[in-house]
């Protein structure tokens, strides 16, 4: 069993965001081991790009300031050796924009972040209608395939037969930022991706899920909650985040028990 | 997956690097738009406002003064600094904002740079009776305030952008999270030639009037076609408008003028085509072509002094016109263009566009070099009004 499969064990598992480099390498090094060993069942960790059009506020400055602090590719997969190193063990989702890892050469990329240790890959700007070279490389490495709630049933049906690892629904049409309230018709929209996905693949939600509350309602629903914005704030925000890393996470991981 | 109805790329360039969400707008803006160009109905109505609104066909000027002091080629100048608004942009948007009306939609947001882009967006959208938000780099809104003014008084609100660099790019950004936030009643009114298919194609369609009016006016005028036609190349719609109508005559030389900024060596300029070191083909706005960026593809910033330049990307289109050496692609600097500007001014007695002027430094370089036998047609893209500041800041006063 890869350590994806692994992780949804004991569904409905948590999965925070946190980008490295943010609020600088070494701290956001403590910060991911620290959600690792407080509940986060995967991380996404997040590379950082100049131009993030699918991020909100939060997100953007967070990477921001990771790249005026020189974080790149090169570090962060480094820093994802790091993490192993340390024994943190739960499956790492990459998570950035194309152009970074076109730009570090797509083959290089792939074969420097399974040496890290990454299990996988999320690009929001790679559709799946321009994700067939990445595809060829990645081999069993999943690039995994977002549905949005403007994606027609069709194209639904097609995405999801094709998925791997685990749908990431993004469960309001917009940009990544907390939300005050969970949308009505998730429990609707999470059913249709399951008619699509025949069970195969766990479905989660992403986008707009800012507290532990919040994370409950959905993990009735879904088999993964993903915490982003909501995630970066408060730990990025805090005069001690590693500890504010610890809190987020034992907070999210007892509500979603 | 085959969801498109037409190539979605150029060669290798091109393509839809967009977030799942706004895939099926995409999708969506595609039938619209092969629906309206199969519509009669359609044709029409666009056609009819390209006469009686923007004032179309522009004039072919035969620029006498400057083609003599020059020495060489003779040359032509496509007006587009006569359509209604100042400039080529409108008529992409008016071509999309009827497309809007016809997905539906009651609301359009759009990017500006130079602000010509946001006020034929703006002039649109009231004509049209559609709600039109502006995303502006706060840069750009200091360089271009007449234009900030005049979308204003259109009826469109303009949202200063803070992100980033603040220029066009960032505006574009701010301009896409708003469409992926609104996507189920709002259009991304794109201005240049740029972006996910369909929209470097549907640009194209839209502006190949240019290059259809200019081609018919050139055989009809001067009786012959040109031997080279200049187009300064931001993202690049009123070249591959211009260019269209030539591209298939392949004896007329096609030539696309990129921003030179302070010079190439100094790093602060917009040639995504001409710069060996920052250059290199990537993904930005969903589309994949010659991007300016870091050894770790962050985007580079970029520097011109005309903002509807001062980009960091070139349309798909114009990529792959460059490697098939279909086009040729060349850059002037910002002093070549103030001169350039000026001197259109004094001997033609025509404002242009700081970004047009581009396109006239290089006729100046160009046209003693040929034979007086021999045709330049230039695509003056906009008229100068707007950029009256930044030249007033760069000459002191006159
Ligand atoms: C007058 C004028 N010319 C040219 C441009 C550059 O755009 P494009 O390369 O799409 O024609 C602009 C953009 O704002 C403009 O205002």
């Amino acid at each position: 069993m890869n350590r994806i499969e692994n992780a949804f064990k004991n569904k409905p598992i948590f999965m925070p965001y946190f980008p490295l480099g943010y609020p600088d390498l070494d701290t956001s090094i403590d910060v991911i081991e620290a959600l690792a060993q407080n509940g986060a069942d995967l991380i996404e960790v997040g590379l950082s790009f100049s131009d993030p059009l699918a991020d909100g506020p939060v997100i953007q400055k967070a990477t921001q300031v990771a790249l005026e602090k020189g974080i790149t590719i090169k570090k962060s997969l480094a820093a994802v050796a790091e993490l192993r190193k340390r024994g943190v063990t739960i499956p790492f989702i990459l998570m950035g924009y194309f152009n970074p890892m076109l730009a570090y050469g797509l083959e290089k990329f792939v074969h420097d972040a399974r040496e890290a240790g990454a299990d996988g890959f999320i690009i929001p700007d790679l559709p799946l209608e321009e994700a067939g070279e990445f595809q060829t490389l990645v081999g069993d490495l999943p690039l995994i395939q977002m549905l949005a709630p403007t994606s027609p049933n069709a194209r639904m049906e097609s995405i999801a037969r094709h998925a791997k690892g685990f749908i990431y629904l993004v469960s309001v049409t917009g940009v990544t930022g907390a939300r005050t309230t969970i949308s009505d018709g998730l429990g609707d929209l999470i059913n249709r991706v399951r008619e699509h996905a025949k069970q195969s693949v766990p479905v989660c939600v992403g986008f707009g899920i800012g507290t532990p509350e919040q994370a409950r309602q959905v993990g009735v629903l879904a088999d993964g909650v993903i915490v982003g914005s909501a995630c970066v704030k408060t730990i990025g925000e805090s005069q001690d985040p590693i500890e504010a890393a610890r809190k987020f996470a034992k907070n999210f991981r007892d509500a979603l028990r | 997956m085959k969801t498109t109805l037409f190539p979605t790329k150029f060669g290798t360039y091109g393509g839809q690097f967009v977030p799942e969400t706004l895939m099926p707008a995409l999708i969506e803006l595609e039938r619209a738009f092969v629906g309206a160009q199969k519509d009669p109905d359609f044709r029409r109505e666009y056609e009819g406002l390209l006469a009686s609104f923007v004032g179309r066909p522009t004039p072919l000027t035969y620029a006498k003064r400057l083609s003599e002091k020059l020495g060489g080629a003779q040359i032509y100048l496509k007006r587009e600094d006569l359509a209604h608004t100042g400039a080529h942009k409108i008529n992409n948007a008016l071509g999309q904002a009827l497309l809007v009306k016809r997905m539906g939609k009651k609301r359009v947001v759009a990017e500006t740079g130079a602000g010509q882009h946001g006020v034929a967006s703006a002039t649109a959208a009231a004509l049209l009776g559609l709600d039109c938000v502006v995303y502006m780099g706060v840069v750009d809104i200091a360089r271009q305030e007449p234009n900030v003014f005049r979308m204003k008084l259109l009826g469109a609100e303009v949202r200063p952008v803070i992100s980033g660099t603040q220029t066009l790019k960032d505006a574009i950004n701010e301009a896409i999270r708003d469409w992926v936030t609104n996507v189920s009643d709002t259009h991304y009114l794109l201005g240049s030639a740029l972006g996910p298919h369909p929209y470097p194609t549907i640009v194209r369609e839209f502006q190949s009037v240019i290059g259809i009016e200019a081609r018919e006016q050139m055989l009809r005028d001067v009786g012959r076609l040109p031997d080279a036609v200049i187009a300064c190349v931001g993202g690049g719609s009123n070249a591959i408008g211009v260019f269209s109508g030539f591209v298939d005559d392949e004896l007329v030389e096609l030539i696309g003028v990129e921003a030179g900024g302070s010079g190439i060596a100094s790093g602060k300029h917009a040639v995504r085509f001409g710069d060996a070191t920052k250059a290199r083909v990537g993904v930005i706005h969903g589309t994949r072509t010659y991007v300016l960026q870091d050894e770790d593809g962050q985007i580079a910033e970029t520097h011109s002094i005309s903002a509807g330049l001062d980009y960091a990307a070139v349309g798909p289109e114009h990529a792959m016109l460059r490697d098939n050496e279909r086009a040729f692609y060349t850059s002037a600097t910002d002093e070549e263009a103030l001169s350039a500007f000026q001197t259109l001014c004094h001997i033609e007695g025509i404002i242009p566009a700081l970004e047009s002027s581009h396109a006239v430094a290089e006729v100046i370089k160009r046209a003693p070099t040929m034979r007086k036998d021999q045709v330049i047609l230039v695509n003056l893209s906009g008229r100068g009004d707007k950029d009256l500041n930044t030249v007033i800041k760069e000459l002191g006063t006159l």
